[in-house]
């Protein structure tokens, strides 16, 4: 149920108005109108003095939107919302506090390549730079956060700002804008409509990779002994999926994941190695470790993926494609640059290739690692719930496009590594940012984007405490979400480093004070479980998913549990280590 | 977790530099920071010089001067940037730079282009012939004076304003002031602004 449906709207008694709009009169209208141009059907958000004008003219509108109890959680949601459907996610805050609880989110959004769009409440346009009330420089702190934050300075052009900012979002390698409304523009007169959706023009949106550079790139994976692709959330973006699908399997080839590439290749396809870097499996570190030829797509080679640059891929040549220019040898030097879109160059890749490269032996010693590195678990009696058993168990009850949204740290770690992912966009989690507390109010904005569709959401107990004020906004809206607290007592990450590496002084780590999320999760109208043992973990779990609304699984973990594989940051990703003592030895 | 320990795995023999790059016969190479004068078009609206500094100093871009002025279309500004870097690092601070969506064009100046600066220096006016002296050794002017201080403009290249600075602080330099380069490409060749 949305909130629009429990506020009446004047103009619900009389219908009519869905198909013929009526002319804008002011420059909020004008905001809403290019929102309802580009397609827009929710909105997240935050109300506050600044932005009022805007809100108001969201009254008259078909968009609906989603009161949030944080700004943070709105463009956390928004950020889901832009993953699950591959469109920007919208979220609304008003000036000073209001855009700078924003931040968090669009940073996240900034690292990952999300699709939000912010519009912020500012201050009237007389008052900016007198430090007035709830002023601040929203444009100034976002503009490196985002691919462009605009200060709309006039009625008659805010509708347009707003047009172009949404197409930007969405243009090429997407990612967050910001419009920032003064309250008079918003609420200045106007009668000029927006115009349609459309990116600036010093914006190129390349396409098709160049063949001639494609051909050579074809040339070099075919005559490969080794080869691997490498496919990242870049993959996901441009709905590449299936062009990867078809590429690897017709050409035979080991595909490895970024952890946002997580979906866009079936974890249980045998060609899969699931996915690389610093918590990545055993198999596809070896497998990138020992490649001489690395087909890397959409990825940007972040620092968690590759450990140390000098020992990342170190024989392998590689061929790169990116939309950005910017990514290609930004990191990791690309051999053979292919500067388009996923999609367009995963198919001319496809026709290019002249044969499958030769590799029956490189893909028997993949699937060889499989079996000497698997990613396996005990489950001793005498020992507290092992977190991976919880989020397996999960995994295999659930349908297969159902959501997993997480929040950072050991849990999320352990959700990408034991939940089997197989369809792309059901993977909704904060990488680049490493932002605790995305999982709540991220679940609330993928439910509402794929309805249709279980979603669960994975937290740890330090996490899911950062944005818990968020299972109001789900039980309000009832929406049927599964949050499994995978709870430590600690901010396990942390304290999984301090044992390793600060000789074990627990430093503000350890989180004994935690509440009682069953009952903390009543107290909000949601429903609440606890687990454990090992004996009831099946049937809370079908309990919860049975229960038509928000539920809340505390499940009490071992707290001495870590994750492994590891490799330590900057390390070498072959030199993984599979347990405590192998820390010690590399 | 079971599996082999780290010193008990397959390794390849290969390796990378920190810049990224496989280290073998065919790829390496040696990066030694070199000048690179960047000459970009974009929108003139408020708030591009503060969008490209901060790019520069958030991706840690070493710059040595930036200036900003209008071109022969008022919608239109001109900047030029002076940046010390290894080559991939130039070539990363050009792709940065394009991405800015106020950024029209990104063009790098050949070594021959022609550069000037123009610099204020402030000195004693204890001896104001001995000034105009070397004022004129380097084609400046004194272009303010009074009892106690002369000020002279000099016009030229880098390395020219760099000598005559040194020159006059034998009369008590008290005050600089530098606008760094501005720098065109020789020739009939112009940036195309249609890009």
């Amino acid at each position: 149920m949305s909130e629009r449906a429990s506020v009446p709207k004047e103009d619900e008694e009389s219908t009519e108005s869905t198909d013929e709009q009526s002319p804008v009169t002011t420059g909020a209208q004008s905001v809403i109108r290019a929102l309802e141009n580009a397609g827009a059907d929710y909105v997240f958000g935050v109300q506050g003095g600044a932005i009022m004008p805007v809100y108001d003219a969201l009254y008259d509108s078909d968009i609906t939107h989603v009161t949030m109890a944080h700004e943070q959680g709105a463009s956390h949601a928004a950020d889901a919302y832009g993953i699950v459907t591959g469109d920007p996610g919208i979220c609304f805050a008003t000036s000073g506090p209001g855009a700078t609880n924003l931040v968090t989110g669009i940073a996240d959004a900034n690292m990952d390549s999300d699709p939000v769009i912010a519009l912020t409440g500012q201050v009237p346009t007389e008052f900016v730079g007198n430090d007035a009330f709830q002023e601040t420089d929203t444009v100034g702190i976002t503009q490196p956060i985002t691919k462009e934050s605009y200060f709309a300075a006039d009625s008659d052009t805010v509708g347009d700002n707003v047009s172009e900012a949404f197409a930007l979002a969405n243009a090429g390698r997407q990612g967050p804008t910001l419009v920032d409304l003064p309250k008079d523009v918003t609420q200045g007169g106007t009668e000029v409509e927006p115009k349609a959706p459309q990116t600036p023009d010093t914006y190129d949106v390349p396409e098709e990779a160049d063949d001639a550079a494609v051909q050579e790139a074809a040339d070099a994976v075919a005559a490969a002994d080794r080869p691997v692709i490498l496919a990242g959330g870049g993959v996901i973006k441009a709905n590449a999926s299936n062009a990867l699908r078809e590429f690897a399997m017709e050409y035979e080839v080991p595909v490895v994941t970024t952890m946002p590439g997580i979906g866009s290749f079936p974890e249980d396809h045998e060609l899969s190695l699931e996915w690389a870097g610093m918590h990545g499996t055993g198999y596809a570190n070896m497998a990138i470790t020992n490649t001489d030829c690395l087909l890397a797509v959409g990825t940007r080679f972040d620092d968690r993926l590759t450990g140390g640059v000098d020992s990342f891929a170190p024989d392998a040549e590689v061929v790169h494609v990116d939309i950005d220019p910017a990514e290609i040898s930004k990191n990791i030097y690309a051999d053979y640059p292919l500067v388009g879109d996923a999609r367009e160059v995963l198919r001319q890749l496809f026709d290019a290739m002249p044969s499958a490269p030769d590799a029956d032996e490189w893909r028997d010693q993949c699937q060889a690692w499989k079996s000497e590195y698997p990613m396996s678990y005990d489950t001793p009696d005498d020992e507290p719930l092992k977190p991976q058993y919880v989020v397996e168990t999960f995994s295999d009850v659930t349908p297969d496009d159902t959501i997993v949204c997480t929040g950072v740290g050991q849990h999320q770690m352990w959700a990408s590594q034991f939940w089997e992912f197989t369809e792309p966009r059901t993977w909704v989690s904060s990488h680049g940012l490493g932002t605790m507390g995305y999982g709540v109010p991220a679940a609330i904005g993928a439910k509402l984007a794929a309805p249709d569709q279980e979603v669960v959401c994975f937290d740890g107990d330090g996490s899911f405490l950062m944005t818990v004020q968020g299972l109001s906004v789900a039980v309000r809206e009832q929406l049927d979400i599964t949050y499994v607290v995978l709870n430590n007592e600690a901010v396990g990450m942390v304290r999984q480093w301090q044992d390793g590496f600060y000789e074990g002084r627990r430093m503000a780590s350890e989180y004994p004070w935690i509440p009682q999320f069953d009952k903390l999760a009543e107290a909000f109208g949601a429903r609440g479980f606890t687990l454990e043992s090992y004996e009831n973990v099946e049937e809370t779990i079908q309990e919860a998913r049975d229960y038509d609304g928000p539920s809340v699984i505390d499940a009490h973990i071992d707290p001495g549990e870590n994750v492994f594989p590891m490799v330590p940051s900057g390390g070498d990703n072959g030199l993984f280590a599979l347990e405590e003592d192998h820390l010690d030895m590399i | 977790m079971p599996g082999p320990a780290p010193d008990e795995r397959m390794r390849p023999a290969g390796r990378r530099n920190t810049q990224g790059i496989r280290v073998d016969p065919e790829a390496e190479v040696t990066h030694e920071p070199r000048q690179a004068v960047l000459s970009a078009l974009v929108k003139h609206r408020p708030g591009v010089l503060s969008e490209v500094s901060a790019l520069f100093s958030r991706r840690q871009f070493n710059i040595e001067s930036l200036t900003v002025g209008p071109t022969v279309d008022e919608d239109i500004a001109r900047m030029t940037i002076l940046i010390e870097e290894p080559e991939p690092g130039i070539d990363q601070a050009k792709k940065q730079l394009r991405k800015l969506v106020p950024v029209i064009s990104v063009t790098e100046l050949e070594g021959e282009s022609v550069r000037r600066e123009l610099a204020l220096v402030k000195v004693s006016g204890e001896k104001p012939d001995d000034v105009n002296a070397v004022a004129d050794m380097y084609d400046g002017q004194a272009v303010d004076a009074s009892t106690d201080s002369v000020t002279v403009e000099i016009t030229g290249s880098k390395q020219k304003i760099d000598a005559a600075v040194e020159a006059f602080e034998q009369f008590d330099v008290q005050e600089i002031v530098r606008t760094g380069a501005a720098a065109l490409e020789r020739g009939p060749t112009t940036l195309d602004k249609d890009v």
